[in-house]
């Protein structure tokens, strides 16, 4: 963790008592694989130092809904934000378990994985619809947003009239290219990030305290 | 018989007239059958997410997978308006042509903001 974010770290610690109680659900939402849970499990480490979640290659490794409580966020400009996050199971219209197979697991375990998978989805939808203030919506940038991107999810979450920044993720790896994220998401921002590496993920603080405040 | 697959257009009119949970039944169990469906108007979010969620729950190991969906994005404002003011000039959501179908005989090839192209294989 840099020296700034530590300084800032303890700020927000001091922060937390003077602010409302009233903290609003951050959701990640995005497609299977996107990194989510390795981005919840940054922003968690670095304002809090724990974790949210296990993280994996194979898809649908998160099938549950994950909240944590009580994160604190100091942008640099000084603007804080109290939040909680909620790391959820990438959505998609589709699962077949053969894909697992893929991955090494058996069939038995595939199928189980499937079916927590389809459940994990709906757990995902319902959390939109019912418990969420604000979105950060996570994408690959290394893939081509027009075929990872389901549209009508987009949609769904326009409709709530939630903030939503956009994340294009993987900027670390050699075909990343997150212009292509931003050209297809003319009316929102939208934030060059590795969560896995940590690259511009400061950018990303900022974002939020200035959109989920 | 005859070897293929089944199209269906359903027209505007014929959506207007359904419940949103009419609608989102008659789509999934038009797919389920192994059938493409085409809306000549979207839907709604509300009802989007509804067929998501229903999709969740039909799929089996081994039988169905669930289903691949399609639309165009929302048309982008014109050119140097921008907040409030575009949004008030942008179409009215889930309004534009969709495309659904089983997800084990659809496959998306192509996608541009103007353009879909599928690949639909015969069971
Ligand atoms: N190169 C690179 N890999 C990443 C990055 N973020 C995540 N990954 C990798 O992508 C894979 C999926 O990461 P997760 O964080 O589990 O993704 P998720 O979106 O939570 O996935 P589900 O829970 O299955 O929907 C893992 O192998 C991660 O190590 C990144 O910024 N760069
Ligand atoms: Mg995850």
């Amino acid at each position: 963790m840099s020296f700034l974010i530590r300084a800032r770290k303890k700020f927000s610690r001091f922060l937390r008592f003077f602010l409302k109680k009233n903290r609003s659900r951050i959701g990640i939402y995005g497609p299977p694989n996107a990194g989510k849970t390795t981005l919840a499990n940054r922003i968690v480490r670095d304002w809090t130092g724990d974790a949210v979640g296990p993280v994996s290659e194979i898809p649908h490794e998160t099938r549950r809904a994950r909240r944590k409580e009580n994160i604190t966020i100091t942008g640099t400009n000084g603007g804080s934000i109290v939040i909680d996050i909620v790391d959820t199971p990438g959505v998609t219209t589709k699962i077949d378990y053969h894909e697992f197979l893929e991955y090494g697991l058996d069939k038995e375990e595939a199928i189980v994985r499937a079916r927590e998978a389809t459940e994990g989805v709906a757990e995902a939808m319902h959390w939109l619809r019912e418990d969420i203030d604000g979105v950060i919506y996570v994408l690959d940038s290394s893939l081509d947003p027009f075929l990872q991107v389901n549209i009508m999810m987009v949609g769904i979450i326009e409709s709530r009239k939630l903030p939503v920044i956009i994340v294009a993720n993987k900027i670390d790896l050699p075909d990343a290219a997150p212009a292509r994220i931003k050209s297809a998401f003319p009316q929102h921002p939208v934030v060059s990030i590795s969560g896995l590496e940590g690259r511009n993920v400061e950018n990303l603080y900022e974002q939020m305290t200035e959109f989920f405040g | 018989m005859l070897q293929g697959v089944q199209i269906d257009l359903i027209s505007e009119d014929r959506l207007s007239r359904l419940t949103s949970m009419e609608k989102v039944r008659l789509i999934l169990d038009d797919v389920m059958e192994g059938n493409i469906v085409v809306l000549e108007k979207g839907l709604a979010p509300d009802e989007a997410s509804k067929l998501i969620e229903l999709t969740m729950r039909e799929i089996r190991p081994d039988g169905f997978s669930g289903i691949e969906m399609e639309t165009y994005p929302e048309s982008e404002a014109p050119a140097g308006l921008s907040g409030i003011f575009s949004r008030l000039m942008k179409k009215r959501p889930g309004s534009r042509l969709t495309v659904i179908g089983p997800a084990n005989q659809m496959k998306m090839i192509k996608k541009e903001k103007d353009l879909i192209s599928a690949w639909v294989s015969s069971r």
